[in-house]
């Protein structure tokens, strides 16, 4: 993957200042995202996962310019995407789309399907309205529904098809990049792997680039080709399916997995869960140093004062524990 | 895990059927269950929405919503049927003996009441318990769901704690009368994976100390696999197989479970692969077919799926085992 990244994230920081008190007489400021780096390649499915709250959504706002970044960069096409006013937006709108957990609150109820699937294609101009039909006809296959649902009203649909209808929606102004948001965390778990299989198909046939956020990992597992470990606003660890799954280096990462079900009783029976003590501290006040020490099982002194480093100790593993870098540096 | 005294269950369903009110008249939505839950069992019922998991359970301590009711069948509970108690009786029996642990936590807990006063109410209630030993429980029963500093959280509002800890408030409020049985509905599904872990454990731990018969609904097969003795799989209000956890996972027999199995991503699969999955989704109420009710969804089905309904019957040398299938209790017979 030595390619020039389709994306590129540098020192990307999202604060939130909210009020408190009563009367929000008190200002604080939330660290939602803090300083986190990666590059997203054509065509591959990155994921990114964590527990909640600890900004894989706000990750994937920010990078799309969806919510102002604090400071930070996101280039794509050369251009740093997150300094550009909505107006300047427009032409990249278009390739950087989002589908989100629930399409039930981001559909409009008052539209059609046919509606909901058309409207960016006449907005962006990618179609004259005599050749909507059958544009809508087409996307409504490509996602597998029939051409009869675009008369259809979204509570009308099962909680898969309106799932579809959304990602035909992100799909209809051919975008190269797509947020999925936990948009398979609230189906059942057979719908859950149509959805899945409909992503991979469209990936294939459109060389799709997926930023895939979910906290099912074994989903994780199973479709992406690298995967970024989020922890309380930072990127804990990075790394190939392969490395991040059979060589895990952040504690936090281990700890992740090991919680993980397998469907397999006998597996499970006899299998060492290390389990994480607590929740995660409020990102109000995240702990100094490593954000993790608090939970950690292993924590020194260093890591309540020092950052750890964001470091590639591996060519494409990289992973930000003092510990790790005491192993690797030996 | 002790070995379940199958002899008499403590909890005995027997042709439970539910029906709602809808616009084109009364529908059935639970179709006849039969789940029985030993002493010190756990029994997970598992099921894809809407199958009436939730409604099931809710049935037996008669907490249904308006215009659903119970039409037949009987749920005897140590010995006296839920469904015909008194409401005097059923007070006791709620909260008391039978614990329960909803999906939402802000749905069941009271968001203007402190959770040291919720969860005192019913030691109060159904332990006849002073005020001062109730709340003594109280802090007792938050470190035992792994609440850190419960003397000071006691005096928290519902709002005021994370996710996970409601639910383990939650869980600790299904706990407080040492229940005979604790009835959790998904109890874990909208946590993190930790988080889920932290429960699960402590659920396993628990039962074992205070020999608690325990049914856990919930869709989530890989989940349940390492945490209960049997699994009953629901499917449009019927279970169509049920069977000890180990034999469903070696040996799934109704298509439905095997569809269900073969969906979730597991460990050894290729990057990317196709996943098998249940092509359809479920009937709604008011329009279960004819047949069996998965025909609609079965690659299997035969004419005799869309005429007539398999019943639940013993998958044969496997104790235990029962599957309501026509052709996989064809294919089991031939095999022999
Ligand atoms: N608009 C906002 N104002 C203030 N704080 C916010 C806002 N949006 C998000 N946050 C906070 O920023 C942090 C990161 O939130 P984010 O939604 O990115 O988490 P997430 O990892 O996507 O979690 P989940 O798994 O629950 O979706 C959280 O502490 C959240 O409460
Ligand atoms: N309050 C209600 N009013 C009308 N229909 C309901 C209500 N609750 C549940 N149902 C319907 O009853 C069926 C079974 O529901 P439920 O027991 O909640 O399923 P599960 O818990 O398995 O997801 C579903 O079709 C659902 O839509
Ligand atoms: S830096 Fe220290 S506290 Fe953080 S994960 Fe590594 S060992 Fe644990
Ligand atoms: S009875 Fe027929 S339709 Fe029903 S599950 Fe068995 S094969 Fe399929
Ligand atoms: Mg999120
Ligand atoms: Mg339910």
């Amino acid at each position: 993957m030595a390619a020039e990244p389709l994306i590129k994230v540098e020192n990307l920081v999202k604060h939130f200042v909210v009020r408190l008190g009563a009367f929000g007489e008190r200002g604080a400021t939330v660290y939602a995202v803090d300083d986190v780096n990666f590059d997203i390649f054509a065509g591959e499915t990155l994921s990114l996962v964590g527990e909640s709250g600890c900004g894989k959504s706000t990750t994937g706002f920010t990078l799309l310019n969806l919510q102002k970044a604090t400071s930070g960069k996101v280039i794509f096409q050369g251009e740093n995407i997150v300094s550009l006013n909505e107006k300047r937006m427009r032409p990249y709108r278009r390739e950087l789309q989002i589908v989100f957990q629930d399409p039930y609150s981001t559909l409009n109820p008052r539209m059609t399907i046919g509606e909901v699937v058309g409207e960016p294609i006449l907005f962006h101009k990618l179609a004259t309205k005599a050749e909507l039909p059958e544009k809508v006809t087409r996307l409504l296959a490509d996602v597998g529904l029939p051409a009869r649902f675009a008369s259809r009203y979204p509570h009308e649909l099962s909680g898969g098809q309106r799932q579809r209808v959304a990602i035909a929606r992100a799909l209809a102004c051919q975008p190269k990049f797509i947020v999925c948001d936990e948009a398979i965390s609230a189906l059942d778990v057979s719908v859950q792997a149509q959805i899945i299989n409909l992503l991979l198909d469209l990936q294939e046939k459109y060389g799709l680039t997926y930023l895939f956020i979910a906290h099912d990992l074994a989903v994780v597992r199973h479709i992406s080709d690298r995967v970024g470990v989020m922890y309380l606003g930072r990127l804990a660890e990075l790394a190939t399916r392969e490395q991040l799954f059979s060589n895990p280096l952040h504690p936090y990462t281990r700890a992740l997995l090991s919680a993980v079900p397998e469907a397999d009783p006998e597996l499970e029976k006899t299998r060492q869960r290390q389990i994480l003590v607590g929740d995660v501290p409020s990102p109000l006040a995240p702990p100094a140093g490593c954000r993790f020490h608090t939970r950690c099982p292993i924590a020194m002194d260093k890591c309540r004062a020092v950052v750890p480093e964001w470091r590639e100790v591996e060519t494409g593993h990289h992973v930000a524990c003092h510990a790790v870098e005491m192993e690797t540096a030996g | 895990m002790t070995a379940p005294e199958i002899q008499k269950p403590l909890l005995d369903v027997r042709g439970l059927t539910i029906e709602i009110e809808t616009r084109r008249g009364p529908a059935i939505i639970v179709d006849g269950i039969n789940l029985t839950v030993g002493k010190g069992e756990t029994v997970g019922v598992v099921g894809e929405s809407g199958c009436g998991k939730s409604l099931t359970m809710l049935s037996l301590v008669r907490l249904l919503p308006n215009k659903i009711k119970v039409k037949g069948g009987t749920a005897e509970f140590a010995g006296r049927d839920l469904l015909k108690m008194s409401k005097s009786e059923l007070r006791q029996v709620r909260g008391g003996k039978i614990g329960f642990v909803f999906q939402d936590p802000m749905t069941s807990l009271n968001p203007v009441m402190r959770i040291g006063d919720q969860l005192c109410e019913p030691l109060i209630y159904h332990r006849n318990m002073s005020k001062a030993d109730a709340g003594k429980r109280a802090i007792e029963l938050l470190r035992l769901v792994g609440i850190p500093g419960p003397e000071q959280r006691i005096t928290a509002y519902p709002h005021e704690l994370s996710g996970g800890m409601r639910q383990r408030v939650m869980i600790a409020m299904g706990l407080a009368c040492d229940p005979e049985l604790l009835i959790a509905d998904e109890p874990t599904t909208a946590l993190d994976v930790t988080i889920q872990a932290q429960i699960v454990d402590l659920v396993k731990d628990l039962r074992k100390k205070l020999n608690m018969s325990v049914v856990w609904i919930t869709h989530d097969l890989a989940l349940i696999a390492g945490l209960v003795d049997r699994v009953a799989v629901l499917y449009a209000g019927t279970v169509v197989e049920d069977a000890p956890v180990g034999e469903l996972f070696a040996r799934p027999t109704h298509p439905y479970t095997r569809g269900l199995l073969a969906s979730i991503p597991k460990l050894s699969d290729e990057r990317a692969s196709r996943l098998s999955s249940i092509g359809g989704t479920p009937p709604e109420p008011g329009r279960r077919p004819k047949g069996c009710p998965f025909a609609p969804r079965c690659a299997l089905a035969e004419s005799i799926c869309h005429e007539r309904v398999p019943v639940l019957e013993p998958v044969a040398g496997h104790s235990g085992h029962r599957v309501a299938c026509f052709v996989a209790q064809r294919q089991l017979k031939e095999a022999a």
